[in-house]
């Protein structure tokens, strides 16, 4: 690590006076959230300020005859109610797609739909009013004509000549395609010992921000300016959308994002009807507001994970993996999404399958369809959920048929820890990964060997318990290998600024964003680490597209690796710049010096020189006393952007402990366990946080979580009562450990975090059941979610 | 007054309140909107996620189930008021130091919740306890672990305190 670089040669940057890199300390930001005194775009209200509510195409497809709005338009409160061809004229329309992903095609969207609904929920007229409830009154009153069309639902027939083509622009309902083949795959399977196959289906779900998608859009006629209040994970690619669509410049659109009420993905998307709300507040010259409610969202937040994938795993009889191969089709709704398109999720199964593993025969096939479904698109772990487990279920189902242990399966093929740096066979780049000391150090934390014991005796008692494990990567600190190549203004840099207040605080302005995960914290430790003051001297401002350097936002895992980084240089910078200013004052060399707690130090002998308040007072009001010509400069930015390597791989394992009760097919979680390498940890309990936090959405994609749809393309089961997510009680207590790989591209050496949970839970829980059924003699289920009645099904009893 | 709007009054965090609502307003849009009590947040609107969770005469429900017009001559105690009496300020300190919020959406919902399970309980209760009675409140970023912890540590600090 070249962290080591600027401390005195006994010390580790780590263990400088004043360093918080490894240190749990809280969230500066948390005391206003836990007394309900955060502003969450829900709660912004502004003079004039009008609210906006959605007439939803009822059906999943169909032309939009017309639409008569008068009635509404009578209605008291009502400011406007506005379709689809008027809106048009304000917005122009937008198509998802990248070309670094090859091929993949998409039909422009507009902000209202203008001559067809192509998904149950698509908006097709927004009524304006003074109070939400005089819009949704108003709503009632529009009369839209429909003429129902064919509604393509099933991915499977998607592709079928027979099947309609849902844009006819396009030839037909194919999006995206993507086919790999590496090694000799045949030969492999054919020399074998063992073959295994099995169908893995993943059922679609979504995000469920407690505070659902919000907006509050404010055309300022007179500055000629948008301001958009946005609960959204990328302010800066989102000011750069609006300005775009509206035909401004960016300079003319701010983007604020205060406090977000949670976001896992789903709050970096570009959706219609925020879209649309932009547009009407600039039509209408005033204060517009959209919050979705909760029937609203699960019909339009986008969907995830749908997916059917045919996959086989060879295996010699010593536990050798032979190779592997899949086949992907999944059903992404009738519209790639934009700007980060609805190919990324196969594409990253297709990167993603095998990965932990020494296997250099591997082949894939992906196609991504389009279906008449609300759209599918980038979710908390992209990919990595479904990835892992078919990989690890392959595994499992590998390790049952020789009649070897798993772990030992995985220990005889996961990639050496002294084999890096090296690749997967899919081309995958692995700096530095610690997969055999991760395994190692799970199986001593769940005493693997005790629980063997514990599960044998009890299924004597007819109790039926499973152990379960999942190793995964995780893509994180994306270059712009992400998204850049592919010509989307998304950036994959972030900067910090970092100021000297005129009483020894430092402000820090950064790119990043915060969603809960922690991001304030993690800069302001990085800060107060490389420059020198408490970390309570530093406050930390994001969001906000006017003030804080150019930024990528909060996704993919970056924040803390790309934007700590970022904030930790600036620091450094300013440190600098300040001590230059104090060898002025001082009449020292600044080599001589550094600062520690807030204080200019000797740095050899660590005695106290001068104050940073009284520093900065000489330099802010007295610089008359300075020496002639001398210049302070006391704020600083830096910039940070990956480049030695597309993504910072992490890894990691999870295990799962659970029983399953076969009279009734329910599922009771006993334990979770999860080692990760996200590289140095900057705040322990944060990435403890994130990880348990991702755990539990892999839990409820596993168990709970289901988007259940009709032939005909209805969502049935959207609201909160019918689609369950985990609750408290049915959750495990989780138990976390680290293996530290550092990256060198970065001298904090940081790598994400926030998407391990997610991505091997759903595979181990899966792997847990399996294992408690097997003496059973139940098939594998490979079915997500894992509900009892698929449960009893698998054993029989239904 | 009509019939789509009725007049009542309340306290609400001690203050005194009349006001005229309409009928169909619930409880939480009347105090969000209508008095900018904007701690109590709205998830589903429909009774399940619990982040409206407030005190009504001293019994915790959920502000999006009960009309403003059903809360005429009732004590209604919002996260605000919770904070400003001190009741809750160990449970709050607690979920800071053990980072068990992180959006805080669901938090003032949580705590409400959490503190009308301290203030029941007799004994410690057990981490299951602790689980089922928080299972009307739901959190997407925490796993729920953090806030077990929290507040089984306020429990124990309070039984403590009471010895």
């Amino acid at each position: 690590m070249k962290i080591t670089d600027d401390s005195p040669p006994v010390l580790t940057a780590l263990d400088r006076p004043n360093s918080y890199i490894g240190r749990s300390v809280p969230r500066p930001n948390l005391q206003r959230l836990t007394q309900g005194r955060g502003l969450y775009v829900s709660d912004v209200t502004l003079p004039r300020m009008a609210h906006v509510a959605y007439v939803r195409s009822p059906h999943a497809h169909a032309r939009i005859v017309n639409i008569v709005t008068e009635a509404a338009k009578k209605t008291p409160g009502v400011i406007a109610a506005v379709i689809g061809a008027e809106l048009a004229k304000v917005m122009t329309p937008w198509v998802g797609v990248l070309t670094h992903l090859k091929g993949l095609k998409s039909a422009p969207q507009a902000p209202l739909a203008v001559e067809r609904a192509c998904w149950q929920g698509e908006a097709v007229c927004a009524v304006v009013a003074r109070t939400r409830a005089e819009a949704e009154d108003a709503c009632e009153l529009v009369e839209v004509r429909y003429e129902e069309l064919p509604a393509v639902t099933d991915p499977e027939i998607a592709l079928d000549a027979k099947t309609p083509v849902i844009h006819a622009s396009l030839g037909d309902n194919l999006c995206f395609e993507r086919k790999l083949d590496v090694g000799a795959v045949d030969k492999a399977f054919a020399e074998s010992d063992a073959v295994v196959e099995a169908t893995f289906r993943f059922g679609r779900h979504t995000g469920v921000t407690t505070e659902p998608r919000a907006v509050v859009a404010d055309w300022n006629e007179g500055e000629q300016r948008m301001t958009v209040y946005h609960g959204t994970q990328a302010p800066h690619m989102m000011q750069n959308l609006f300005a775009k669509h509206l035909g401004i410049a960016e300079h003319q659109v701010r983007v604020l994002t205060k406090d977000v009420g949670g976001s896992f993905g789903i709050k970096v998307h570009t959706y219609a009807d925020e879209m649309a709300t932009v547009a009407l507040s600039k039509l209408l010259k005033r204060p517009v507001k959209f919050v979705a409610d909760r029937i609203e969202s699960f019909v339009t937040d986008i969907h995830a994970r749908d997916h059917r994938i045919k996959a086989k795993i060879g295996v010699s009889k010593d536990g050798t993996i032979t190779a592997f191969e899949i086949d992907d089709l999944t059903g992404i709704g009738p519209y790639s999404v934009y700007p980060r398109t609805s190919g990324i999720e196969a594409n990253q199964i297709v990167n993603l399958v095998g990965g932990p593993y020494n296997c250099p025969n591997y082949r894939a096939q992906a196609r991504v369809v389009f279906q008449n479904k609300n759209v599918m698109c980038q979710y908390r772990a992209v990919g990595h959920p479904i990835a892992v487990a078919v990989t690890e279920g392959l595994v499992d189902l590998a390790a049952a048929k020789i009649g070897m242990d798993p772990l030992e399966l995985r220990r005889r093929n996961l990639i050496p820890d002294d084999a890096y740096p090296t690749q997967s066979a899919s081309g995958l780049k692995f700096e530095l990964l610690s997969h055999h000391e991760a395994l190692a150090h799970l199986d001593s934390m769940m005493n693997y060997a005790g629980l063997r014991a514990e599960q044998q005796k009890l299924r004597g008692k007819g109790v039926y318990r499973g152990i379960g494990f999942a190793s995964f990567i995780e893509v994180t600190n994306p270059s712009a290998a992400f998204y850049g190549v592919g010509g989307a203004r998304i950036t994959a840099m972030d900067g910090a600024t970092v100021k000297l207040d005129a009483q020894g605080a430092i402000i820090v302005h950064t790119g990043v964003t915060e969603q809960g995960q922690g991001a304030e914290a993690v800069v302001a430790q990085c800060v107060a680490s490389s420059f020198g003051v408490r970390v309570e001297k530093v406050r930390v401002i994001t969001g906000d597209t006017d003030n804080t350097p150019y930024g990528g936002g909060t996704w993919a895992s970056r924040a803390a690796g790309i934007g700590g980084e970022a904030a930790w240089q600036a620091g450094k910078a300013l440190r600098a710049n300040v001590l230059a200013v104090a060898a002025s004052i001082l009449q020292a060399k600044p080599d001589d010096l550094d600062i520690r707690n807030g204080l200019v130090v000797d740095k050899d002998k660590g005695t106290e020189r001068l104050p940073l308040d009284e520093l900065a007072r000489i330099a802010y009001f007295r610089p008359d006393t300075l020496p002639p010509g001398f210049q302070a400069e006391l704020m600083a930015t830096r910039h940070y952007v990956p480049r030695a390597w597309p993504f910072a791989f992490t890894n990691g394992i999870q295990g799962s402990y659970l029983e399953v009760d076969i009279e009734t097919g329910f599922v009771k979680l006993l334990k979770h366990w999860c080692v990760e390498d996200c590289g140095t940890i900057i705040n322990p309990q944060l990435v403890d946080e994130q990880i348990r936090g991702g755990v539990v959405q892999g839990i409820g994609a596993a168990l709970f979580e289901h988007c259940l749809y009709d032939e005909r393309g209805q969502l049935l089961n959207g609201n909160m009562a019918d689609y369950l997510v985990p609750m408290a009680v049915e959750m495990p207590d989780i138990e976390c450990g680290h293996v530290v790989s550092p990256t060198a591209d970065s001298e904090l050496g940081a790598k994400g975090a926030g998407e391990a949970g997610t991505a091997g839970a759903p595979g181990s829980v899966m792997n847990a059941i399996n294992d408690a059924l097997r003496p059973l003699g139940a098939q594998p289920l490979t079915d997500m979610p894992f509900t009892p009645d698929k449960i009893l099904r698998a054993l029989g009893k239904v | 007054m009509n019939d789509r709007t009725l007049d009542i009054s309340l306290t609400v965090n001690g203050a005194r309140v009349q006001d005229r609502v309409e009928a169909r307003k619930t409880l939480v849009d009347f105090l969000r909107e209508d008095l900018a009590l904007t701690g109590s947040h709205v998830g589903c609107e429909h009774g399940v996620c619990g982040a409206c969770t407030v005190r009504v005469n001293g019994e915790i429900v959920r502000g999006c189930l009960m009309l403003a017009v059903q809360c005429d001559g009732a004590a209604v105690e919002t996260i605000e008021g919770l904070s400003d009496s001190g009741e809750v300020s160990d449970l709050q300190a607690a979920f800071e130091q053990r980072n068990a919020l992180q959006c805080g959406y669901c938090t003032p919902g949580m705590i409400t919740a959490a503190q009308d399970l301290l203030r029941r309980s007799k004994k410690v209760p057990s981490r299951d306890e602790i689980r089922e009675h928080l299972s009307g409140n739901y959190c997407r970023c925490t796993g729920y672990h953090a806030i077990v912890d929290a507040v089984e540590a306020v429990a124990q600090a309070r039984a403590g305190a009471r010895k």
